[in-house]
């Protein structure tokens, strides 16, 4: 005598809306933590204005006035010198006041966490944090939380585990839109540890939203992440076949750390099977340029006649990376929630 | 006291019944179900009309966190969150700190249980000393003390040669061995399931390989002693294809799936959602259909909460900081149901399936005489309403635990009533 009125009900719950944190309402950016999901307008955009931006450091007073009395606060929770002191300049010729701030792990050995801290430098009237941060998805927490409290405060992410490094990767697009002008009929080649590479992460989400055909990732299986395939990347384990014919070649770090291991048994050997030689140049496109976000190990990754040589853009990468970092505080600072 | 239940549609799975009854209670124990046993004057008459009348639910995973994580959850907090979530017997792993690998540990947990008068308690007994995978406990006592089986909680054993005596040793006495699979070197430190997810947001990985491998192991060290192994918690799709093989050939095996896993992947972890980070990890489409499937064919035998309270300040932190876990003990019955209403089309038979995984298969995994009506049985039992929707809400929720990755959805299944050994324990 079961009882036909008993019915599971339908199945109806409602999951909550994954917002992407870094755009406002109206779809633009209120945050930069990665180039994923990304219009190709927003890269465009950022771009150009950082195109705008390069002459000013040539002139006499390299300074604009576009963000006079807001504050930028460096948050390096990881240690970086380079990244930190771009961010630095970059807000300098922006006009803006900055303030760094080293926070490696000192307040949290002293007990204060990491929104606390963050609540702390709101109350101070942040305008804009940078963080760098070890673990993939800090920026994204500390982004969610100021999206709830203080939706005026912007973030910018500097680097986060091995997750993104956004303003790196779009400084490696000014840089190929520079010399190559048109994304949509390259080769780009990826060189190294893609695995525990933001900059690759972040190059690769760039580079196929700006519409490259092939994007090819190089290394060793010990440092090529499984997924690839499906960001759009065409892998290789041979050097000489992944840069046959590419237009950009685009050098990784390889960590001191990770030189011998159970990921490479050394340095030496890593050379010998993926160091850009000038032989192996030779394997691309005759007019490729070569690019690496530094810090450099010759003889490691690549060879110092390659690094010096007339292929090589790493120091215009450094030189625009102050323009696109300009760019995407600007953009920023003008967005309001 | 005596209690009658009436008008309730009384689902026992475990004696097949599924049928609009009366239920009577007597001194605790069940004493019929249908007519009324002779000189049955009721104390208390409840009526049931439009409620599910079920055993008391039987959870084969809830972190209590005492002793030692206080600051986490109390037995308070969580015994009433099982009395809120329908659990009248409930297994805790011996993670505790100390660990449970002491008779009087056990004695103390025990004791305290019983004083508060909710959910059974049931702990396992650490397999090893301190979960150190060195030296075996004192079984023999520790079960005299109250444990139901003995585990490694979330310590893997380094020297399988440990695991082989361990296996031996329980075999001796009969005791089960309850085993999250998982091999001890491969995907440690990992926070998110291996795959293109974790690869694209910078996550360090666990391969489904750390449960395959740890499964094999297991399996050879089972036709070697013949131990009774419980294996908790699987996350994978190839996981169960080799338990389904297990099965198959007669070992003595059984298996439990955590409730996250029948409806989460690893794409709702989203933009870095920390309450989506859970150990094992949540896995892709292809291994939650799996669990759905082999919770259907009988592959996996019981689902469990795999209760796990957190506090903020170990979840409020970047993904790979957080601690791993979920409260569960509010949520094992609706979402329960939800895996039964998604996965069938004759909704009567799922919800008596479904029951099922939650109150006699689990029972049977423990040896414990519980998870069902039958008469003379202790009167744990649940009435709800399966058609009652309400929202996931931390505030809500009487677990000291706030978060789970459900926080937001609504979901349908109700409890309006818990008893335990015949007394109403709680009641909304």
């Amino acid at each position: 005598m079961k009882q036909a009125n008993f019915r599971l009900p339908s199945n109806n719950t409602m999951p909550i809306l994954h917002n992407n944190p870094q755009l406002n309402k109206n779809g633009e950016l209120q945050h930069l933590l990665t180039i994923e999901g990304l219009k190709k307008a927003h890269i465009d955009h950022i771009l150009d204005t950082a195109s705008s931006f390069v002459g000013i450091s040539d002139r006499e007073v390299k300074k604009v006035p576009l963000m006079r009395g807001k504050s930028v606060f460096n948050l390096f929770f990881e240690n970086s010198t380079r990244t930190r002191t771009t961010f630095e300049i970059a807000s300098k010729r922006l006009s803006a006041d900055v303030i760094n701030l080293n926070i490696q792990a000192s307040s949290t050995t002293k007990g204060e966490s990491l929104l606390d801290t963050i609540d702390n430098l709101a109350a101070m009237h942040a305008d804009m944090f940078v963080v760098r941060h070890a673990q993939s998805g800090a920026p994204y927490m500390i982004a969610q939380h100021l999206n709830r409290t203080r939706s005026d405060v912007h973030v910018v992410n500097a680097g986060d585990g091995r997750h993104a490094h956004p303003t790196q990767g779009l400084l490696d697009m000014y840089t190929i839109r520079h010399y190559k002008k048109d994304f949509t009929n390259l080769r780009v080649a990826i060189v190294g540890d893609i695995l525990h590479s933001r900059v690759a992460r972040s190059d690769i989400h760039a580079l196929t939203t700006l519409g490259v055909p092939e994007v090819r990732a190089i290394g060793p299986h010990t440092l090529l992440p499984g997924g690839l395939d499906q960001m759009g990347v065409r892998t290789f384990t041979n050097m000489d076949e992944g840069l046959k014919d590419v237009d950009v070649i685009i050098m990784l770090r390889l960590q001191n750390e990770r030189m011998s291991g159970a990921l490479l048994p050394s340095a030496q050997e890593y050379f010998k099977s993926y160091g850009l030689t000038p032989e192996r140049l030779a394997l691309a496109k005759p007019d490729a340029i070569v690019m690496h976000p530094g810090p450099m190990n010759r003889g490691v990754e690549i060879d110092s006649a390659v690094a010096d040589g007339s292929q090589a853009v790493i120091l215009p990468q450094v030189t625009f990376g102050i323009a696109v970092r300009m760019a995407v505080m600007s953009i920023l600072a003008g967005t309001h929630a | 006291m005596k209690l009658h239940i009436k008008n309730g549609r009384v689902i026992d799975p475990a004696n097949g019944i599924d049928a609009v009854q009366d239920l009577f209670i007597v001194d605790g124990k069940i004493a019929a179900v249908g007519s009324a046993p002779q000189d049955f004057t009721a104390d208390r008459s409840i009526d049931a009309s439009g409620l599910v009348v079920a055993p008391g639910l039987v959870d084969l995973s809830a972190r209590l966190r005492e002793p030692g994580y206080e600051y986490k959850a109390t037995l308070e907090s969580e015994l009433q969150a099982a009395m809120q979530g329908g659990v009248t017997s409930l297994v805790c792993p011996p993670d505790t700190d100390p660990v449970l690998d002491e008779p009087g540990l056990v004695e103390m947990l025990k004791h305290r249980a019983r004083m508060l008068d909710q959910a059974n308690v049931h702990p396992l007994g650490a397999l090893t000393v301190g979960l150190k995978g060195q030296a075996l406990t004192e079984m023999a006592e520790l079960t005299e003390a109250g444990c139901i089986g003995f585990a490694q909680a979330e310590e893997p054993i380094l020297d399988t040669t440990v695991l082989l005596r361990a296996m031996q040793y329980a075999k001796t006495f009969e005791y089960t061995v309850w085993l999250r699979p998982q091999d001890a070197h491969i995907g440690r430190g990992g926070v998110a399931h291996a795959g293109p997810l974790a690869s694209r947001l910078g996550l360090s990985g666990v391969s489904v390989m750390s449960e395959t491998i740890a499964l094999h192991t297991i399996f050879e060290l089972m036709r070697a002693t013949g131990a009774r192994v419980h294996l908790c918690r699987i996350s994978s799709a190839a996981g169960l294809d080799l338990i389904r093989a297990a099965k198959k050939e007669g070992l003595n095996v059984t298996a439990d799936v955590g409730v996250h896993h029948l409806h989460m992947t690893d794409a709702d972890i989203g933009f870095f959602d920390s309450n989506a980070r859970l150990t094992p990890p949540l896995r892709s489409q292809r291994d939650r259909d799996a669990i759905r499937a082999a919770l259907t064919d009988g592959t996996v035998d019981a689902i469990c909460s795999d209760h796990t309270p957190v506090d903020d300040d170990e979840k409020l932190l970047p993904f790979g900081e957080a601690s791993p876990g979920a409260t569960g003990l509010e949520l094992l019955l609706a979402l329960t149901l939800k895996w039964a209403h998604d996965q069938h089309t004759d909704a009567d038979a799922a919800l008596a399936l479904a029951i099922g995984k939650i109150t006699c298969n689990a029972a049977r995994i423990t040896g414990l005489p519980a998870g069902t009506l039958s008469v003379g049985a202790a009167a744990d039992v649940v009435l709800f309403d399966p058609a009652a929707r309400w929202m996931v809400d931390g505030r809500a929720l009487a677990s000291q635990g706030k978060h789970t990755p459900f926080l937001g959805y609504e979901l349908a299944g109700q409890v309006r009533m818990t008893v335990v050994r015949g007394r109403v324990a709680y009641q909304r």
